[in-house]
């Protein structure tokens, strides 16, 4: 056997290693974070890095906001520590929106990673912290500052000591400041854990250094996805929109696909300009989720590293909503930048023909409750935060029915209702399926759901909307049907607003009915079979199974 | 040897599995064992068969068993399979669908394509009742009576032959469960009904609906194959008693199954790691990994001290390249595992990044790996194995499937090396190191998720594949000690032999530590005791069990719990401050370091009780070793050297104890080969356990 082929297994046995490097990394950090959204929703990512900063392997966590954003963080640091100013036992820090993952709540952490003294590459990962200050996570401010503390790119430790200053003035600028210092601390030790194994698998092969194997992996990846990419049609461009509920009036999101030099373009141009209120987005987590739509039909299995992500490239127009620049507010970027999937993925079926799912309900519907005692005496003891992360329904594929109450691009989970209801004096009366939602069509869009949630007696409470979709309902594909759009009031038949903070009186009922995805294919095309189901499982009533599908059920 | 010959008592393991029904008679000191194909149209028939087998070569008559101890994969199959009795789920007005929007997740992130699992209960088959319990085990809102009894109505009218019960919340608070219960068995004395506060009192609705939901479903079908079962076994004259091992690795009486029949899922696997446990304490072994490899997959086991690692949630029936999330959750205390798609029968090829991928679609008996030469033309670990030297085509299970090499590194470098540009040699290398890589990295991903360090264990191997692998993966772990006991082939239906009659019970009770009185505390495992010592005394008779009792703990704020022992004997308000201590020290042990300032929760409560285990004989430390060599010897490939090395061929049964093979080496028998790479050296022990040492330990 030759030593060439030898060497080829071997590489390929330390790739596999190290996506299981990252993996564990991500996972040592869902399980010590106190943030609702990193533990129940894997709100992180975790990866590691070759000496030039370029990523090698990256975690797959239950956001692909990440995606992106993760591999191009390392060359910041790079650019601002200085190699010079790199030593063993250095951890460093952001929560740069524009360097970091696109909202001053993630933190992003960096690690240098030595070898017998010797740099040889990084360790970096990202979670979302409880709390940054300011006005807390909401799209209520008109700018940046408000918006909490910004931590620029700064030592965390410098040779193993903490930088003591850094963490008193963390401590004293944000809530809950023992779990946010709790969360920073579990990325550096996360970072420790992938670099122990890191050290370890090194031993193992005898590596002194990471840049043979880094070339292994990017050429294959880079390879893997030129082959992927090579049937698009060279030079052509095609273009997309959308039409959104934005803070208090309509935004528009548009793209425009390109394909050139075995790269595929995205371009926002015609996209609305930037909005007064927290629901902007830097370019790098609308790159993040353009590029993971565009990935997923594209080259879903190719894992994600600096090569495997170089052909998808995303641009826009200075200060459109989808590029915000400093100092912009853009804490709640992710329920714009979540719709950028369905954005691409109608510009690539018009570009390739290729059958891509219909547009879904896309941003989750998180909704971050904040309980207060209404006797006049109590004091701040009964007070509870509550976060609760909802899906509504995802557009049909063309082979399948979109999928009812699931995330979509987001990868989270919920929370058990019996869970939240232990967080604090609400009762959830209701988290039912919401029937007629779906969008019809040959294939039928997923459908939302209905939430109705009240105070306990004796209490009242506040809640931050961060919804959408509520007057631009998701539509549907090749002939198939809009999904219902969302709808926010009280069961007593009150209105409310999808954006920005209401109040729920006590004795009274929060509903929420989420969106149902859109239909995909004409609706006469549907199997009888499928709609006499849908009518027995009341998905549909009779009368719409006449309706829409001009059937009728027994 | 007959009975008279022995004081102990005649106990028969049955274990069915997919393929084989083990049958594994203890005598004395010897287990006589046999291995019958499933019958799945009457699996009582294979168990018989099987018994008389093993009776007559142990030359004993079937009135001599004293127990037999069964455990079965029929409860999984049925779920798997969709094979369960029409059944009707009824919970609380609002929450219909909790079975069907899950999580409310996507177990893929990067397939568009993804189909969910179908729920268990189909939508027209829920029902919901007016009634609602707080989250402090309140009643919110009285149980609704008129509209249970007019869905009395309908359920008669449709048929139903069970029926499931979940309510918000009624893992505090069951009254309205069992009331609906009540109601509902007064109008339908036929119907069986589970309810969810017995299945499985534990917070989180989808999975405690889904427990409940999954043992209704199977509980006809296993309530009538055990009392078929047992009037069988006495018709052949085998009136022992007859009880069934159960997911947590305890025996338990067959109407306790009957009940609960949910709890006898995994219970194959369990015995595994009970037979991996026994050998542990004859060893003295305190820190082990199991490893068990099959055709299809391997499962990795944590054993310390004795005891396997249990969980109180598992997942079956995963749909999607057994990826978590695919498929259903289950709650109920069980032996915690790590099962991934890697087993001989584990399929090779290249993906779209030219990067060889094994598993988890597997070649499975029929039509096999290519190297059976019965229609299989896609590579199979197997077939990798027998390129590399490591199988005896000759003699592969005892002589009873002839292989072939020629078609193994033909499917080899058609799947694998001709896009590679490598050889059949270096095609198999490849794909044997791949698999050994995703077992050892699932291996150290679960002791990391344990807070353990595997370099300090001991690894036991069993299962047909394993001893190929195991070696293999003990240099890629750091293990240096590794053990291949004897009857490895039948490990789960020997581990029956080998459970406590023991019972665990779970129960979510949610405490604010510094808010908790010690009354509170003792109330709770008072509670939980008495339950469990029910269901022992049951099978056991009236005996002092042996305790174990665990909080799951965490700071306030957090969303996974750890595990932290309790003491033994009740708490008074001082103990508070050491249990605090203790939590400290056992996150310690997980994530580094302890953090101050927080408040500690306390979420679950797990009491299990066992009866006492007599003493297991431990074997005695080899005095001396002499090495042993054979004149025979192959070509076998080694991994660690990435060569050919010529290895001695060793037949197991030649072997006496004190015996030392130094690797290379090949140690054959009828089910398996045992691989000893150059990096180990073998010590048969006094039982005729093969213990492989790494030579860092011996030089």
């Amino acid at each position: 056997m030759s030593t060439q082929t030898l060497a080829n297994v071997y590489k390929q046995v330390m790739w596999n290693r190290l996506i299981s490097v990252v993996e564990e990394q991500a996972s040592t950090l869902i399980r010590t974070a106190f943030c609702p959204s990193v533990r129940e929703a894997g709100d992180l990512s975790a990866g590691v890095f070759d000496l030039e900063g370029r990523m090698m392997a990256q975690a797959v966590t239950g956001t692909p906001g990440h995606v992106n954003t993760m591999a191009e963080s390392v060359f910041h640091f790079i650019r601002e520590i200085g190699y010079d100013n790199m030593f063993e036992g250095d951890v460093y820090l952001t929560n740069d929106p524009w360097k970091g993952t696109g909202h001053l709540h993630d933190i992003t952490v960096v690690s240098p990673s030595f070898r017998g003294g010797k740099l040889i590459g990084f360790f970096a990962c990202t979670a979302h912290v409880v709390d940054i200050g300011g006005r807390g996570f909401g799209p209520d401010a008109r700018e940046l500052y408000e918006e909490g503390l910004f931590l620029p790119i700064t030592k965390l430790f410098e040779r193993g000591e903490a930088n003591q200053t850094l963490v008193s003035i963390i401590r004293n600028n944000v809530r809950e400041s023992d779990q946010v210092v709790g969360d920073i601390y579990s990325l550096a030790a996360c970072n420790e854990v992938g670099n122990r194994r890191l050290l370890d698998m090194m031993d193992e092969f005898e590596l002194d250094h990471l840049q043979d194997l880094a070339e292994f992996i990017f050429e294959n990846s880079a390879k893997a996805t030129a082959e992927a990419l090579q049937n698009l049609p060279q030079g052509k461009t095609s273009y997309n929109e959308m039409m959104l509920d934005g803070y208090d009036q309509p935004v528009k999101l548009a793209v425009t696909l390109s394909v050139a030099d075995g790269a595929i373009v995205a371009d926002f141009d015609g996209t609305s300009p930037v909005s007064p209120f927290g629901i902007n987005v830097p370019l790098i987590y609308a790159k993040a989720y353009a590029c993971y739509g565009l990935k997923c039909s594209l080259a879903p299995e190719i894992p994600n590293n600096h090569a495997s992500l170089a052909p998808f490239k995303v641009v826009a127009p200075d200060n459109c909503i989808l590029n915000a620049k400093r100092p912009a507010p853009v804490s709640v970027r992710h329920v714009l930048g979540q719709f950028t999937p369905d954005l691409v993925l109608g510009a690539l079926q018009k570009l390739t023909g290729m059958n891509v799912p219909a547009e879904g309900s896309g941003c989750l519907w998180n909704l971050h409750v904040s309980v207060r005692s209404t006797a006049p005496d109590a004091d701040d003891s009964s007070n509870a935060e509550i976060l609760m992360f909802n899906s509504g329904g995802t557009g049909a594929r063309a082979e399948f029915d979109g999928l009812s109450s699931t995330a979509f691009p987001s990868g989270v989970h919920t929370m058990p209702v019996e869970a939240s209801e232990h967080v604090g004096p609400i009762t959830i009366w209701r988290k039912e399926l919401r029937p007629s939602s779906g969008g019809a069509g040959k294939q039928r869009g997923g459908l939302g759901q209905v939430i109705e949630i009240s105070p306990n007696d004796g209490f009242e409470f506040r809640f931050n909307a961060m919804f959408d979709r509520v007057n631009h309902a998701p539509q549907g594909r090749s002939g198939g049907l809009a999904g219902a759009a969302g709808r926010v009031s009280l069961t007593d038949g009150t209105t409310l607003k999808s954006k920005g903070t209401q109040a729920v009186p006590s004795g009274k009922t929060l509903l929420l009915e989420l969106p149902g995805g859109g239909g995909h294919g004409a609706p006469a095309e549907r199997n009888r079979e499928l709609i006499a189901q849908d009518v027995a499982f009341g998905y549909i009533t009779r009368d719409e199974a006449k309706s829409l599908y001009n059937f009728d059920a027994e | 040897m007959t009975k008279d010959a022995t004081q102990n008592p005649v106990r028969v393991g049955v274990d069915i599995g997919g393929t084989f029904t083990d049958i594994a008679l203890e005598l004395g000191d010897s287990i006589v064992s046999t291995k019958v194909l499933t019958n799945y149209s009457a699996p009582e028939q294979a168990i018989l068969d099987g018994i008389h087998e093993v009776v007559q070569k142990a030359g004993i008559s079937v009135s001599d068993i004293d127990m037999v101890i069964h455990g079965t994969t029929l409860a999984t199959n049925a779920l798997i399979e969709r094979r369960g009795a029409s059944t009707a789920f009824i919970t609380t007005e609002g929450f219909r669908d909790v079975l069907e929007m899950r999580t409310e997740n996507r177990f893929e992130q990067y397939d568009l394509n993804i189909v969910l699992p179908k729920p268990l209960i189909p939508r027209p088959d829920r029902f919901t009742i007016n009634e609602r319990i707080s989250a402090k085990g309140e009643v919110l809102k009285p149980l609704d009576e008129k509209q249970v009894e007019a869905l009395a109505d309908v359920i008669a009218e449709r048929g139903f032959e069970s029926i499931a019960i979940g309510f918000m919340h009624s893992y505090l608070n069951g009254s309205h469960e069992a009331r609906v219960r009540d109601i509902l068995q007064a109008r339908l004395p036929e119907v069986s009904i589970s309810i969810s506060s017995e299945v499985s009192p534990q917070m989180r609705e989808y999975e405690r609906f889904n427990t409940v939901c999954a043992n209704a479903y199977v509980r006809p079908v296993i309530e009538s194959y055990l009392s078929r079962l047992v009037v069988r076994l006495k018709e052949e004259g085998i009136d022992c008693p007859v009880f069934m091992i159960h997911s947590g690795g305890g025996i338990i009486s067959v109407q306790n199954a009957a009940e609960f029949p949910v709890r006898l899922m995994e219970s194959g696997p369990a015995g595994g790691a009970m037979f991996a446990a026994d050998i542990a304490e004859r060893f003295s072994l305190d820190n082990v990994v199991s490893f068990d490899m099959g055709g299809t997959t391997a499962k990795i086991c944590l054993i310390e001290d004795g005891r396997p690692k249990t969980a109180k949630t598992f997942e079956v029936d995963r749909s999607y390249r057994f990826k978590k999330g695919s498929g259903m959750p289950i709650s109920i205390p069980v032996i915690e595992m790590v099962e991934i798609g890697a087993g001989g029968g584990s399929l090779a090829g290249i993906d779209s990044m030219n990067q060889i991928r094994v598993g988890p679609e597997s070649a499975a008996s029929e039509p096999g790996p290519a190297c059976y030469q019965r229609g299989g033309l896609r590579p199979a670990v197997t077939d990798a194995d027998l390129v590399l030297g490591r199988l005896d085509a000759d003699n592969f299970a005892g002589g009873a499937i002839q292989l072939s090499t020629d078609a193994s590194s033909t499917a080899l470098v058609k799947e694998v090396g001709q896009h590679l540009s490598l050889d059949a040699v270096s095609s198999a290398y490849g794909v044997s190191e791949v698999v050994d890589e995703n077992m050892a990295n699932a291996a150290r991903a679960h002791a990391v998720e344990n807070g353990k360090a595997l370099e300090t264990f001991t690894m036991i191997a069993f299962g047909g594949a394993a001893p190929v692998h195991a070696a293999r993966l003990c240099e890629k772990l750091g293990v240096e000690r590794l053990m291949i006991p004897k009857s490895a082939g039948v490990g789960s239906a020997v581990g029956f032999l080998k459970a406590p009659f023991g019972y665990e019970v779970v129960k979510s009770a949610f405490m604010r530590l510094e808010n908790t009185s010690a009354a509170q505390i003792n109330e709770t495992l008072d509670e939980l005791s008495s339950a469990a010592a029910a269901v022992i005394n049951e099978g056991a008779g009236d005996i002092s069990p042996v305790w174990e009792r665990r909080a799951f703990m965490r700071y306030a704020g957090q969303g996974w719990e750890i595990p932290v022992d309790l003491q033994d004997g009740a708490y008074s308000e001082q103990d508070k401050a050491q249990l605090a201590e203790q939590f400290a020290a056992t996150y310690t042990r997980f994530f580094g370091r302890p953090i101050e300032g927080l408040p500690i929760e306390i979420v679950s409560w797990t009491v299990k009780a066992s009866s006492p285990m007599p003493e297991v004989e431990k074997v005695p430390s080899l005095a001396d070793s002499k090495v042993v060599t054979s004149p025979i010897a192959r070509q076998v490939f080694d991994s660690a050297l990435a060569k050919f090395v010529d290895a001695q061929i060793v037949e197991r049964d030649t072997l006496s104890a004190g015996a030392r093979v130094i690797g290379p080496a090949v140690v054959v028998e009828r089910e398996t080969s045992t691989i000893v790479p150059t990096s180990f050296d073998v010590f048969v022990q006094n039982d005729g356990s093969l213990l492989l040492q790494s030579k860092n330990l011996t030089a």
